[in-house]
């Protein structure tokens, strides 16, 4: 631990106010979404604690407001900071995952391409490269709708969420796959590498217990830096409609649902959930610059 | 020329290749058109009659070319959703999108190469720290979140700005455009602006990064020694040399500005082909996403092979590279 303190990670953290002020931030969002069963104020899904005389009211600042709703309230009667809170949980979490599983298929296939090289190298960066030819909201656009009309309604209402962690997830992969491919094509020729190889170790070992640590730390900065944009892409498929059910609202969800509110009045439905978005992707977005910035030792 | 030119084409027609493939097999094995088609009575003996009709009994490979040769004459078979052929909702809808994609793309060329630039020369002023930080809200505010807040702001709270539909259109034959009429060009601007931010942001921060790295270099230092007016070293030798990335970056760009045009049509109810996707894929309209994917896939190869043509204009590098035959 002490280690860490005293390390340059550490020193460069706290020599940027952005970066600290970020990872609270970052902080806060995290606990309010994992926690929020626990410190919510009310719960949005209790159905029996649902007023529809509660619908509407704006935020608790305003002259109708109520003190017991602080950001206002939606059409049925939810509170929105609790739906707020709900809604951030099912965003990190298809956002957690979805990167995950891109690193997961990523840094597999970069692996494999790097160390195999030869025909199976360059029909695996073919796929990527035809991938990356399409934008990734584009690819998990058709995931998602190809899974919609391929499995019926019922059961996809009940595999919506893995649908989407891997639509997001799938659409990513190629990103880490190129990187992972680099950095193995160097480690490759090193000498450690040629020595576990003339001992007799197996490919697969070679890959998984010396290249794979050897090539983590760029895989490191790529996928805090995706979680930003899974977060951003699964609000996005939410408020087009085709994203986790309305089940279990994520924030974009909640946009969605506050777009219809907007010619109304009732602006708080949407722009509550739009900022605490905001400052989750910031958040985390300014969290991977400075790491990317830290773990590069050319810009220091 | 006339070998790199075939080398591209060569090298796109694998990408379309997959793609159809990929379209044909979303056609072929996903839901089931019979079914639809045959609704709820019939007898085992119309099914058949029905298979055959399609075409549907017969060997994939045929099945498959069958299907890229009625691509290639623009025959996508009906829409699921809406029971009409595919191909002419899609053309209906075509100019709208278009006419959309190109403003915001100018915006983004427009504004921001000169924003890139002025932020990669004064690195200091403090116009560039708040362009800087501008930009970084840019990137992390989503394409439909700015929507909804110009919506907010231009149309619900200032009521200065349509916030839906496309205003007047005037037909010029199969051409349907919005530029020609006031309440056309009105409504364009905040999808417009709308579209074309998120790219903005990233050509700035491109041109920037790479003015940056330009001037760094040994000749910049020599035409500075030289005596050059500071005009002429920024524009005449620098933004040169910045543009190759440019170019590519911004041709990637336009092919993402369609993606998210989805997004944005959909915000301001834009009667576009993205509106028409994204209203399928909810159905589950295979054909209209199949040839949805299938137009989209020959955007991006072609959008491709123009930004590799605009290299070999750009950098002389590759042209003498090819003369002395590597």
């Amino acid at each position: 631990m002490k280690a860490f303190f005293d390390s340059d990670i550490w020193w460069s953290f706290r020599r940027s106010p952005v970066t600290v002020v970020s990872a609270i931030m970052a902080f806060i969002c995290v606990v309010g979404a994992a926690f929020a069963s626990f410190i919510a104020p009310h719960n949005p899904f209790d159905l029996a604690s649902l007023q529809l005389m509660d619908a509407f009211k704006p935020p608790s600042w305003e002259a109708e407001g109520d003190p017991v709703y602080f950001l206002g309230t939606d059409d049925q009667g939810r509170d929105m900071l609790s739906a707020i809170m709900y809604g951030a949980r099912v965003s990190l979490m298809v956002g957690f995952c979805a990167v995950i599983f891109s690193t997961l298929v990523g840094v597999t296939v970069g692996l494999v391409a790097g160390y195999m090289g030869g025909k199976i190298d360059s029909l695996l960066m073919r796929i990527a490269d035809i991938q990356l030819t399409f934008p990734s909201i584009l690819v998990a656009l058709l995931v998602d709708g190809v899974v919609r009309a391929a499995v019926p309604r019922e059961v996809h209402d009940q595999i919506a969420l893995f649908v989407v962690i891997f639509a997001i997830g799938i659409s990513n992969w190629p990103q880490f796959a190129r990187t992972v491919r680099g950095s193995t094509l160097v480690e490759r020729n090193k000498e450690y590498v040629q020595a576990a190889r003339v001992i007799g170790l197996s490919p697969l070992r070679i890959m998984r217990s010396h290249v794979l640590p050897n090539v983590m730390s760029p895989v490191l900065v790529i996928a805090t830096l995706n979680l930003s944009f899974a977060i951003l892409s699964e609000a996005t498929l939410s408020f087009l409609g085709v994203g986790v059910p309305p089940t279990q609202p994520s924030l974009g969800t909640l946009i969605r649902i506050g777009n219809d509110f907007l010619f109304s009045g009732e602006w708080w439905i949407a722009i509550f959930p739009g900022i605490a978005l905001i400052v989750m992707v910031l958040s985390v977005n300014l969290l991977g610059d400075w790491l990317r910035d830290a773990l590069n030792p050319k810009l220091r | 020329m006339f070998s790199f030119i075939v080398s591209r084409i060569l090298q796109a027609l694998p990408v379309m290749f997959v793609v159809s493939l990929i379209s044909f097999a979303m056609f072929a094995y996903v839901g089931d058109p019979v079914s639809i088609m045959l609704g709820q009575d019939f007898t085992e003996a119309q099914r058949i009659a029905l298979v055959h009709d399609l075409g549907l009994d017969e060997p994939f490979f045929v099945q498959f070319a069958k299907f890229i040769g009625n691509a290639l004459q623009g025959e996508f078979g009906l829409s699921y959703r809406l029971s009409r052929p595919v191909a002419e909702l899609i053309a209906e809808r075509a100019p709208a999108t278009l006419e959309l994609a190109i403003c915001a793309a100018m915006i983004s060329l427009c504004v921001g190469v000169p924003m890139g630039i002025y932020t990669g020369l004064f690195r200091h002023s403090w116009l560039s720290r708040f362009l800087l930080t501008f930009s970084l809200i840019g990137v992390s505010l989503p394409t439909f979140l700015i929507g909804i807040l110009l919506i907010l702001v231009f149309s619900v709270w200032l009521g200065w700005l349509p916030s839906f539909g496309r205003g007047d259109v005037v037909q010029i034959g199969w051409w349907s455009s919005g530029f020609l009429t006031l309440s056309g060009l009105k409504a364009m601007i905040l999808p417009a602006i709308t579209l074309g931010l998120l790219q903005l942001t990233l050509i700035m921060r491109l041109v920037r990064s790479e003015m940056m790295e330009v001037l760094r270099t040994d000749y910049i230092k020599f035409a500075r020694a030289r005596g050059l007016p500071n005009r002429s070293i920024y524009f005449g030798h620098a933004l040169k040399n910045t543009l190759v990335p440019v170019i590519t970056i911004a041709g990637l760009q336009l092919g993402s500005i369609i993606a998210f045009a989805i997004v944005t049509e959909t915000v301001f109810q834009w009667p576009g082909m993205g509106l028409l996707f994204i209203q399928s894929v909810g159905a589950a309209d295979i054909p209209v996403m199949a040839a949805y994917l299938m137009l989209i896939a020959v955007v991006f190869v072609t959008i491709n092979l123009v930004v590799d043509l605009l290299y070999y204009a750009v950098d002389p590098r590759l042209r003498v590279g090819r003369g002395r035959g590597h």
